[in-house]
């Protein structure tokens, strides 16, 4: 093994890499080329780093130099400087909110309060290698349950750990199992659910980026547990990235006999195969998965039956996310009680977000289960930008709720979040602050499910779309006042009515809005005003005569000329010609602006 | 199958194990609503209303999905479940074109009837429709996704029933059409027009093509000789539309208020069945004996032909070359009744009543016009045919029994049960068995093909030769035969084939049948019996005695398969492509 003296790591997940990290990459390899280094110096093409808002990220070992927002033409610099000349690029470096440079990866607060269980390799191997991932205990796991486990040891083991679905419901995993095992069929399969459709979600793309053979390797011991040797995972087609590495790992893995036949010299055959799904959100339910993996149109089934015991081609079948099955390998290597030392009681292990909207470290993070809200978002995602107040947080996507302010000391888990109306889901994070209107966050989010829906059930595909149009009548002023009850009635009834979770949980931003925020909702439909200054239908922008100056700036900044006057003079704001686009109060340097 | 003990609503009842709760309710009284649920077709749980609540189950369950176990405690009726049936009933509504005056299925519909009964006085949630064009292209039949619920029970018919599949849902979300692939039309794909999408319909989205002002501008046209027909199966449902019970034959009043539309004459499709049966029994004959094309294939139904012309083109030259009964009738009415009753055939007009939609694509292929005119001018379904009579406001339960008219208008009791499955079969045996053997059959009731079993098969001994015969209704069975002819499994002599499941009694353009029927009742059974009761009164019960047969070869076609009858009576068939590419 060839031993280098400097390892430089960038990352190539999907975000980096859409800022060019893949030509930074290609420079990288060539400058070290030219410069003779390719003997002591290695590039390491990771997954993602989760400080997706530093991005590109390139961290230089052994120094742990973490460089931030790095641009094609400072390869030069890095390769001349730090790694020909040992110095260390301290204008690259990341610079937190603390205003001090920070020199190493280890010090950034934005990953001090992490615990990674299923980013474990993200942003530490090259995913593309399965050395790498076995030189990191890769396919150990894997080993140990098919010679030294039982399947049912191996069930138990889930099981204890008290592991629950990552991807939205929180099922507890270890039953799901079992029931998969001890449903009768000769033929059994082990799904993937790689369908990540959340709005902002991208954790279970960036494990599948950074750590494929996770994936891999867990499938395959689940389908020693349950007595599957076929595995399917299905994965959104415009996950490109992903998909490309998991093939190839799958490829890597089938290489060295860990997918096959006689894995590790025992008689358990497993293999397994890619679907790639078309992108519609509903088929990250498992049925509609289930049916769309079958070539049907991605709809969802009615459960019972549950596809532990009727699932694909109805064989029984156990279906698991991503990020589930991302924590299985350090469950079975380090022992249900390690794992349930993480976390609560009732939600052991970790949780990862993906932290987005009005916050400043946009990106991804895995926490202990039981981290209070605020935690995340003041210290790990080190606050709200502009110095703007925190208004509300919303979890679990389109299926989850709002959470206020005064409900930011809450402890993340499964429970507390759906006991506050809102719910894990598969770990969305978006934080609002003080300029985020409620009524419009419901609008948006119903929209996004009026979009998604399949179309099997009356409750969604028409239920939705006329609180959506309610919602739509709401933020243009045109609400009525039995409007808030019409909503509250169908959000009941779709919860009720729905056919799969989609439906059923499709209400949720609604209802929780209106739990916490009714009285935005009802500034607009009575007083036709929009508290957050953010429905355009509803404010209008005037100039404030004693606070405007004259500078003029707004009036250059305004796209319609529909602000004049004299320089050094009080402008005004011709309000037929206003689009309320809102340029002049960014532009306005006195707070002259008023807008209501 | 063992029992389980399950609570209904308070009531402890004993129920198979492998029931439904919905199955478990109705066999016990308990009517929740339904809407997409066809029994063994359509059970997806989609349309919501048949929701209930089960103790200890998350949330409302659907009752046609969900099985029963053993102590489950199930309650069908609690404000929970109206309530939610309710709201989502109200969003169908908010939904559909509610122009019920005007509509096909006006006091026969099931959003309609479940409207009234869960007492929707006001659709709270009014809002953006989903429009699209109603699509006419069809000669057969009309899609108006407006009045569509997408309860997919069409779907379900089409796939899974028929094998045809031209049916499905499109676009996704508020946007989804039932309808054909790539937005399509209905005369671009191919479809069969079995109609069997609107016997499944519970609302006004699929319909027949209605022909009915056409006939009654006819009748109206005194340089017209409007002559009309009527199919076997026609008789044994008609009587249903006007609340008469479900296999009550009406052949007396139909005839009468037949006369009181203003008709010229009045014909039975059966005599040409027994037409058929001569041409058909001597065609098979000819290939038993001469080494023809084996099996044969009968060729009666036109939603069965199309679909061999679009999806076993390979067994084209299988089928009977016979015409189908009421286009033969048509060729007849045209040549030798307008040559005996010197009439020129252009001034004749034809009019068929069918229980079938099919047969109106049939009647404008261009090869079924045997006088240069078309063999038959306007086919009106079964339905139809009762709009007209209620158009008259004839009373028709009250009318007195007529007969048909003379010479086209004589049939036997073999050829009335063409409109039950395994009827052209049992037919065709009664009278090749006696020409094949010169003697007279001594039982002419041939049980083995009747019944609705999926398949019917039989081996009927004609003069030492084992005749091997099957008979199957609906395109998916008869698909699943062919596959077993094809790769060699089953091997036969002589295929009936009906297109729609219970052959023409069910066919496609008979009328609706309640809701509550189809599960309390056997509908094929019951009108298919109406007509096996028609035939066993018959006096004459095998086509080749029928007198005006004889007749009628005596003086024009001379014998079965002639040269003049080959001109009149047979036709031929071409392979379909499924979607042509220039289309």
């Amino acid at each position: 093994m060839e031993l280098y003296r400097s390892h430089v790591l960038i990352c190539r997940g999907t975000g980096c890499t859409s800022s060019k990290s893949d030509d930074m990459e290609v420079k990288l390899n060539e400058l070290i080329k030219e410069k003779e280094l390719d003997k002591e110096v290695k590039v390491v093409r990771t997954g993602c780093f989760g400080l997706c808002e530093a991005g590109p990220i390139i961290v230089v070992y052994p120094e742990g130099a973490f460089y931030s927002h790095v641009k094609l033409e400072d390869i030069d610099e890095i390769v001349e400087e730090h790694l020909l000349k040992g110095r260390i690029v301290d204008r690259l470096l990341y610079k937190g909110e603390e205003e001090e440079k920070i020199k190493s990866v280890n010090e950034v607060t934005f990953y001090k309060k992490q615990k990674r269980v299923a980013l474990k390799n993200c942003g530490v191997i090259d995913p593309e290698d399965i050395n790498e991932y076995i030189a990191y205990d890769g396919y150990m796991a894997l080993g140990k349950v098919l010679t030294e486990m039982e399947p049912k040891d191996v069930i138990n083991v889930i099981k204890d750990s008290g592991l629950r679905g990552r991807g939205g419901g929180g099922f507890p995993s270890g039953l799901k199992w079992d029931f998969t095992s001890k449903a009768e069929g000769d033929q059994k399969y082990v799904l993937c659910n790689a369908d990540e459709g959340d709005p902002g979600a991208f954790m279970d793309r960036s494990i599948l980026e950074g750590d494929p053979h996770a994936v891999v390797e867990a499938m395959a011991i689940a389908g020693y547990a349950v007595g599957a040797n076929q595995g399917y995972v299905y994965i959104r087609a415009e996950y490109p990235i992903a998909v490309e590495r998991l093939q190839l790992a799958i490829d890597h893995a089938r290489e060295k006999g860990l997918l096959g036949e006689n894995i590790f010299g025992t008689d358990f055959n497993f293999d397994m195969e890619i679907r790639l799904g078309a992108g519609a959100f509903v088929c990250g339910e498992e049925t509609a998965l289930i049916a769309s993996i079958e070539g049907e149109r991605g709809m969802p089934r009615n459960k019972p039956p549950f596809p532990a015991n009727s699932g694909l081609w109805q064989k029984p079948t156990l279906i698991n996310n991503v990020e589930t099955y991302a924590n299985v390998n350090q469950i079975i290597l380090n022992g249900a009680d390690w794992f349930k030392d993480i976390g609560t009681e009732k939600s052991p292990g970790t949780k990862v977000f993906a932290l987005g909207g009005k916050i400043n470290n946009t990106g991804l993070v895995e926490i202990p289960m039981g981290t209070p809200l605020k935690e995340v978002i003041y210290e790990i995602g080190g606050g709200i930008p502009n110095g703007k107040k925190f208004k509300a947080v919303q979890t679990g996507g389109p299926s989850g709720g709002c959470i206020p302010a005064d409900l930011i000391d809450t402890p993340i888990t499964y429970d507390s979040l759906t006991e506050i109306g809102s719910m894990m889901g598969s770990g969305g994070m978006i934080v609002m602050d003080e300029e985020t209107c409620m009524v419009d966050i419901a609008r948006f989010f119903l929209d996004f499910t009026v979009e998604e829906s399949c179309g099997k059930c009356p409750p969604c595909r028409i239920g939705t779309k006329r609180m959506l149009e309610i919602l739509e009548r709401i933020t243009s002023g045109n609400g009525e006042a039995e409007d808030i009850d019409k909503l509250e009635r169908l959000a009941e009834n779709i919860k009720s009515s729905a056919l799969c979770g989609l439906g059923q949980t499709a209400p949720n931003p609604v209802l929780s809005t209106l739990k916490y925020f009714r009285d935005e909702y009802e500034a607009h439909v009575n007083e036709k005003t929009c508290p957050a200054g953010t429905c355009k239908d509803l404010v209008s922008y005037s100039i404030d005569p004693e606070a405007c100056k004259g500078c003029t700036l707004c009036a250059k900044a305004c796209p319609v000329d529909a602000i004049s006057g004299e320089r050094k003079e009080a402008h005004v704001i011709d309000q037929d010609k206003c689009i309320k686009c809102g340029a002049c109060e960014e532009k306005c340097p006195f707070g002259a602006i008023i807008n209501k | 199958m063992s029992k389980v003990t399950v609570i209904i609503d308070n009531q402890e009842v004993q129920v198979p194990a492998d029931y439904t709760v919905l199955q478990a309710a109705r066999s016990n009284n308990v009517h929740i609503p339904t809407l997409c649920y066809l029994e063994g077709i359509n059970e997806v749980g989609a349309c919501r209303m048949c929701l209930v609540e089960v103790e200890g189950a998350r949330g409302l369950q659907t009752s046609c999905t969900l099985k029963v176990s053993d102590g489950m405690v199930v309650k069908t009726n609690t404000k929970k479940v109206r309530e939610a049936r309710k709201a989502t009933l109200e969003l169908l509504l908010s939904d559909h074109d509610r122009e019920c005056l005007t509509c096909d299925r006006n006091r026969n519909c099931e959003l309609q009837t479940l409207a009234e009964e869960l007492g929707i006085k006001d659709v709270a949630f009014e809002g953006e429709k989903n429009v699209n064009y109603e699509d006419t292209s069809s000669p057969s039949i009309v899609r108006d996704p407006n009045k569509c619920i997408l309860c997919g029970r069409c779907v379900g018919v089409c796939n899974d029933v028929q094998k045809v599949g031209v049916l499905g849902f499109t676009n996704r979300g508020f946007d989804t059409v039932v309808g054909p692939a790539f937005d399509k039309k209905m005369d671009e794909i191919p479809c069969i027009n079995c109609g069997q999408c609107i016997a499944a319909c519970p609302v006004g989205a699929l319909k027949e093509k209605e022909e009915i002002d056409y006939v009654w501008e006819a009748i109206e046209d005194d340089n017209k000789h409007v002559v009309v027909q009527t199919a076997p199966a026609v008789r044994a449902a008609l009587g249903e539309e006007f609340g008469l019970k479900m296999g009550t034959s009406v052949t007396g009043k139909m005839v009468a208020a037949l006369r009181r539309l203003g008709f010229d004459k009045i014909f039975d499709t059966d005599f040409a069945a027994d037409l058929t049966i001569m041409e058909e029994g001597h065609e098979l004959l000819d290939r038993l004996q001469n080494g023809g094309k084996l099996p044969m294939i009968t060729s009666c139904s036109p939603g069965w032909i199309k679909y061999c012309e679009h999806y076993y083109p390979e067994f084209i030259d299988n089928l009977s070359s016979c015409k189908s009964p009421h286009e033969m009738l048509g060729a007849v009415i045209k040549s030798y009744y307008a040559e005996i009753n010197d009439i020129d055939p252009k001034d004749i007009y034809v009019v068929s009543i069918m229980p079938c939609t099919a047969k109106k694509f049939e009647a404008d292929r261009e090869e079924l016009a045997a006088s240069g005119y078309p063999d038959v001018d306007a086919v009106l379904t079964t339905r139809e045919l009762a709009k007209m009579v209620k158009q008259t406001r004839v009373d028709f339960v009250e009318l007195p029994d007529e007969d048909f008219d003379e010479v086209l208008g004589e049939s036997t009791g073999a050829s009335v049960i063409f409109g039950a499955t395994g009827g052209v079969m049992e037919a065709a045996l009664r009278t090749v068995a006696e020409v094949v053997t010169g003697e007279q059959l001594e039982a002419l009731d041939f049980e083995q093909v009747r019944g609705t079993k999926g398949i019917k098969e039989a081996t009927v001994n004609l003069n030492g030769t084992e005749v091997k015969v099957a008979v199957v209704h609906s395109t998916g069975q008869a698909s699943k035969l062919l596959d077993q002819v094809k790769s060699g499994e089953k091997d036969y002599h002589f295929i009936e084939v009906m297109g729609c499941p219970g052959g023409c009694v069910t066919g496609g353009g008979q009328p609706h049948i309640k809701p509550e029927d189809r599960f309390k009742k056997d509908v094929k059974a019951e009108r298919a019996k109406a007509l096996y009761t028609e035939d066993k009164s018959k006096k004459i019960r095998k086509s080749h005695e029928n007198p005006m047969i004889k007749k009628i070869y005596d003086d024009y076609f001379e014998k079965p398969n002639s040269h003049k009858a080959h001109e009149l009576l047979h036709t031929h068939y071409v392979k379909r492509e499924n979607y042509p590419l220039d289309k």
